[in-house]
């Protein structure tokens, strides 16, 4: 057995061959789950979407690399269970393109955090963790409180979701920077037409407490509260 | 085919190659390396064998020991309950004052509400439950809705202003914001409200203060009545005390009073279970009496 490689080395197609083949196994590993994803993945038909500013926190949370210490991924483990909730499925980061599950924990996971604390406490954490948290080691985003949203390319970045697969109709594009708008002022004329595009359980407030002006805090504060809420995949049937 | 040739100098194989007169040595293998070679693929034989490993298009290998992580979950939380049974049905079927005059009870309350209420509740109402700048402390004696064990309980269950039906609701208005009053009236009231909680901050500023009265008792009387001492029945402060939510200085006064306030509990009647509730409002109940 030990000869076989002796003599494969000597001719080179051979070698170049028996690499190929032992290279793919590893390849097909992960390729071959991919083709039966449809039945693997549960189904969730109520599923909402991330609205123009939730996927604006969303993207805030990448830009500011908050995945390298928070996961968004409950494991089936009973203490996991026991303190987050029921662990996540699949079918929950179906619209997270680049998912978020994360592989680290220096924080809390993030994956139902949607609704466990006010508005107020997440815009006081963020601005700077000890004044809530004292033994906090999480560093301060002060400055999204003072920075302005930007929300004119957000059509642009719905279409780049949809291209990946997210089922973000052309009316949601089109009005991709009115909604984001819409949702962190209550009140505004597009309150109505954002909750039917994204459903009536869209969060409408103003999360960072600051009715005058759309910062990158009501971004990231409206996409927290949203993990975990968009299915009820979850949930045990007819509660 | 191999050219059979001994390395004079260190006794190897060479492999027969001959790069203008420098010869490569065929050093085999150390035994220590292939040994474990073996081993790891023994291993991975007998793990195929055992878990759940290859892909069969729709389905997959599940393995001789039947692991499967969701139902190994499952099961694990059902003997958590098991264990638990024994205490939670006698918290389930007690109130809360049965359960803190229950010593084996409280036992269990304390160390099972340490754990909850450290990964719920603490975030906001910090560790030892006293609060902080915008969230109430627990342990004093100054009670927002009140103290008595169903209140606290229902509080828990739908939270303030959170949304949820049947949710507590109270608002402070933006009397400076919304242009309810001007800013020499907002300096008035300050001053009177800082006064009916220490009194010695009305000396040199009577006037002020006796402007505020006027003014108080005009736009604030309706919720925190005549004396200002609140009503937990809409979950409004009392004035005259030290306790404070947002601070009792006066630029937090004044702050308080420009932009109005509109504190959020969250609701946690679906994220965690009656009797879940049931030990957080005795643990935070203890916690109380404890100070």
């Amino acid at each position: 057995m030990f000869k076989t490689h002796y003599r494969i080395e000597r001719k080179s197609i051979t070698l170049a061959i028996a690499i190929i083949v032992v290279a793919s196994i590893g390849g097909l590993m992960e390729i071959a789950p991919l083709f039966t994803i449809d039945e693997t993945v549960e189904h969730d038909p109520n599923m909402r979407l991330y609205t123009p500013l939730e996927l604006a926190g969303r993207n805030i949370y990448i830009r500011e690399g908050c995945y390298a210490c928070h996961s968004q991924m409950i494991r089936t483990l009973q203490d996991e269970v026991d303190r987050y909730g029921p662990y996540s499925l699949a079918v929950e980061s179906k619209y997270d393109h680049p998912m978020l599950w994360g592989s680290k924990r220096t924080g809390p996971d993030l994956a139902r955090v949607g609704g466990k604390y006010s508005d107020q406490w997440h815009t006081a954490h963020l601005n700077n963790p000890r004044d809530v948290v004292p033994q906090s080691i999480m560093p301060r985003y002060d400055w999204l409180s003072q920075t302005e949203l930007r929300t004119q390319d957000l059509g642009d970045h719905l279409r780049a979701q949809r291209t990946v697969g997210v089922p973000y109709t052309d009316a949601m594009i089109a009005n991709a920077r009115a909604d984001a708008i819409a949702q962190a002022s209550p009140g505004d004329a597009d309150e109505e037409a954002l909750a039917n595009r994204y459903g009536k359980a869209t969060q409408i407030r103003t999360f960072d407490g600051d009715p005058r002006t759309v910062s990158e805090m009501d971004a990231i504060v409206a996409y927290l509260q949203v993990l975990g809420k968009l299915s009820d995949a979850t949930q045990p049937k007819g509660k | 085919m191999a050219v059979r040739e001994r390395d004079p100098h260190s006794g190897h194989m060479t492999t027969g190659h001959d790069w203008d007169g420098i010869k490569e040595l065929n050093t085999p293998v150390p035994r220590a390396v292939w040994f474990f070679l073996s081993l790891a693929a023994l291993f991975s034989v007998g793990y195929w064998i055992l878990m759940p490993a290859w892909p069969l298009g729709r389905t997959y290998t599940k393995g001789l020991l039947g692991i499967d992580q969701k139902s190994q979950v499952a099961k694990h939380l059902d003997v958590s309950a098991t264990q638990k049974a024994n205490w939670a049905s006698r918290i389930a079927k007690l109130d809360v004052p049965q359960i803190r005059a229950d010593a084996a009870l409280m036992a269990v309350v304390r160390e099972d509400g340490h754990r909850l209420f450290g990964d719920n509740c603490a975030a906001c109402h910090g560790m030892k439950a006293t609060g902080g700048n915008g969230f109430p402390n627990l342990v004093d004696a100054d009670w927002l809705w009140g103290g008595d064990p169903q209140t606290v309980a229902h509080t828990i269950e739908v939270g303030v202003n959170s949304g949820m039906e049947g949710s507590r609701v109270n608002q402070m208005l933006a009397f400076g914001r919304d242009g309810i009053l001007d800013n020499d009236a907002i300096l008035a009231v300050t001053a009177y409200v800082q006064s009916l909680s220490v009194p010695s901050s009305a000396k040199g500023q009577a006037a002020q203060v006796n402007a505020g009265r006027a003014i108080f008792a005009a736009n604030c009387e309706v919720c925190h009545g005549p004396t200002g001492r609140g009503n937990q029945a809409i979950g409004v402060p009392n004035l005259t005390d030290t306790h404070w939510i947002y601070g009792g200085d006066a630029p937090s006064i004044y702050t308080s009073i420009y932009g109005g306030r509109q504190g959020v509990m969250p609701a946690w009647g679906q994220r965690l279970s009656a009797v879940d509730r049931k030990i957080l409002t005795a643990y935070v109940l203890d916690l109380g009496t404890k100070q």
